[in-house]
């Protein structure tokens, strides 16, 4: 069974992971390069930028050009990580994505870094909470956002391993690890994080943690929900998800729009195959400036707007029947 | 290279060019679709690349030592298609599968379809910055292996471009040669009329660029300058061939017009006659 301990774990920058990972990587794997759009500070890559110079290919404030260079790396032989800021990166070279990476089918993988609205007070120009939307659109793309340390270390080691466009959704917003005893990493599978007989949130990224804390809140209500970590959001994990709709409504946590990410994969999924009350937590459209904390809190994603909305699914499931 | 080696090859490349502008004919009747005017444009040059320069085996398409060719103006089909086809990545009978319903000759090079496409094209502005990687990656493996890329002219309107012509430079990629098709012609009318270009080789230059100007359709010239060694520059190449849209073909030539036009079956019978 996996459990979570109910002391408050220590907070950790995924990027930390993310950088060391790659480094550790690029030392024993010489196809490993790193290409940035002048943003090695920002993605953390400075000690592998010491350490392997002429490994990192910094085109300068040049996205279109970024992605295509990757590309071009990737057909020379090399497995270029393209890291960058995901607002940047998503939706300056979006049509680079489509033809030169995912239809064209090269090995790259690109890192959406500070995603969602890490730069909560920059404005909705640097937040990128379109980019699941965006990035589902497309087919023979990985979409994976990472919900801790952990699990960002296991998916950079997967997806250099992965022969294939990947597209890693990053945060530098600070989460505790999940406590969950041998835990493994399942590749293009959501991860039970939590069983529950009443309702399940499905979630992913960043918001992971705060569904755990939501369950705890309802499990006091006498209210038991599941905790699916949908870590893997394009292509979705059907099966997990369809399993889940099995046993009661659903709440969908995401940091992005409630529409065309996470939220929208499960609707579409579930309205085809199963039509089940879907509660979707997430953002609406542009945001106005705040911290990342303060629009958390102020769009629901926290325990308790996340048990909030776990209740009105439940109600709405009752009141249909 | 001696002199007669010289002159076979010029003379091979323009036999096949010949070929080329015959079967991208074929192609853009049979099916009543293409870029024929682009395609004629772009032939010597590609022909000159195939069938003088450019070292690679159709029987091992993904060596990883071989020379890169990348179609950036990759609406022109019928050039890229014939030209992979004359230097043997696939039979002939493949070609009149053009844009056919599930053939593997789509309207845009896929490079899961065909062997010896490099990348995927068909929005503009995109072969430009693949090649830069592809040259980078040479660069890093110390690999004398070189790329040439072919773009249209009204393609560089398109900024991606100028975002990678500075980055070659940048990384000082002498390993990377840039042919534009400098036809003067873009889909709805001339390039200066609709989005100046000129002085394009000052432009070049100023990014950073060795730039050559030759005429794109005089074999002599194509293999000396596409052929010439790049190891006493430092600095990427880019060759403005001066093209005739439609050349080859009388009554398309320098008009904007054959840039998608399709002949009648009366045109397609003298367009024959003239590529004779």
């Amino acid at each position: 069974m996996q459990t979570l301990k109910k002391e408050t774990p220590a907070l950790e920058d995924c990027r930390n992971s993310w950088a060391s990972t790659l480094e550790e990587l690029a030392a024993n794997d010489p196809r490993i390069v790193a290409v940035v759009n002048d943003s090695v500070g920002s993605s953390k890559l400075d000690k592998f930028q010491k350490r392997f110079p002429e490994r990192v290919i910094n085109v300068g404030i040049a996205e279109q050009n970024m992605v295509g260079v990757s590309a071009g790396l990737a057909n020379g032989g090399k497995i270029p990580f393209v890291s960058a800021a995901s607002c940047f990166l998503t939706g300056r070279a979006m049509e680079q994505i489509k033809a030169d990476i995912a239809y064209a089918d090269f090995n790259v993988k690109l890192v959406g870094q500070s995603s969602g609205i890490a730069y909560g007070e920059l404005g909705a120009t640097h937040h990128s909470i379109e980019d699941f939307a965006w990035l589902r659109a497309l087919s023979n793309i990985k979409v994976v956002s990472p919900s801790d340390a952990w699990e960002t270390a296991e998916a950079v080691k997967w997806a250099a391993a992965y022969e294939g466009p990947v597209f890693l959704r990053l945060s530098r917003m600070p989460v505790p690890n999940l406590d969950i005893t041998n835990r493994v990493f399942t590749p293009n599978k959501a991860e039970v994080v939590r069983r529950g007989n009443d309702i399940t949130i499905v979630c992913c990224g960043t918001t992971v943690h705060l569904a755990v804390a939501a369950a705890d809140l309802l499990a006091t209500q006498s209210i038991s929900a599941g905790v699916l970590n949908a870590s893997f959001v394009h292509p979705i994990d059907e099966e997990a998800i369809l399993s889940a709709a099995e046993i009661g409504p659903l709440v969908t946590v995401e940091e992005a729009l409630t529409k065309g990410g996470l939220g929208g994969a499960v609707a579409e999924l579930t309205a085809s195959n199963k039509p089940i009350v879907i509660e979707r937590v997430g953002f609406p459209g542009f945001l106005p400036t705040g911290s990342a904390e303060w629009l958390f809190l102020k769009y629901g994603i926290s325990a308790i707007g996340i048990a909030e909305a776990s209740k009105r699914a439940l109600q709405r499931a009752e009141s249909n029947k | 290279m001696s002199n007669l080696d010289k002159d076979e090859r010029i003379a091979a490349i323009k036999s096949k060019a010949l070929w080329m502008r015959r079967s991208a004919l074929k192609m853009v009747y049979g099916k009543q679709l293409g870029h024929i005017g682009g395609d004629f444009s772009a032939i010597d040059i590609i022909s000159t690349l195939y069938f003088g320069v450019m070292d690679y085996d159709p029987k091992e398409p993904l060596s990883p030592e071989r020379d890169r060719f990348v179609m950036s103006k990759g609406h022109a089909t019928g050039a890229l298609y014939s030209g992979l086809c004359a230097a043997g990545y696939f039979p002939e009978e493949m070609l009149s599968t053009y844009m056919q319903p599930n053939s593997n000759l789509n309207g845009h090079p896929n490079r899961n379809y065909l062997p010896g496409v490099e990348t995927n094209t068909g929005p503009l502005g995109h072969g430009l910055p693949v090649s830069v990687g592809i040259a980078i990656s040479a660069q890093l493996a110390s690999s004398n292996r070189r790329t040439f890329t072919l773009t249209g002219d009204g393609e560089l309107q398109e900024g991606s471009n100028w975002e990678a012509a500075m980055l070659a430079s940048h990384r000082k990629l002498s390993n990377l040669t840039l042919v534009v098709d400098r036809n003067g012609l873009q889909q709805g009318a001339g390039t200066e009329e609709t989005n100046s270009l000129a002085p394009l080789d000052d432009k070049f230059r100023a990014f950073g660029w060795d730039v050559s100007t030759i005429d794109g359709h005089h074999y002599t010239q194509l293999y000396d300058t596409l052929s010439a060694p790049r190891s006493t520059s430092n600095k990427p190449h880019c060759i403005i061939a001066n093209t005739i849209k439609g050349k080859g073909v009388s009554f398309m030539e320098n008009e904007a017009r054959w840039h998608h036009g399709v002949p009648t079956s009366e045109q397609y019978s003298i367009a024959l006659q003239e590529l004779a």
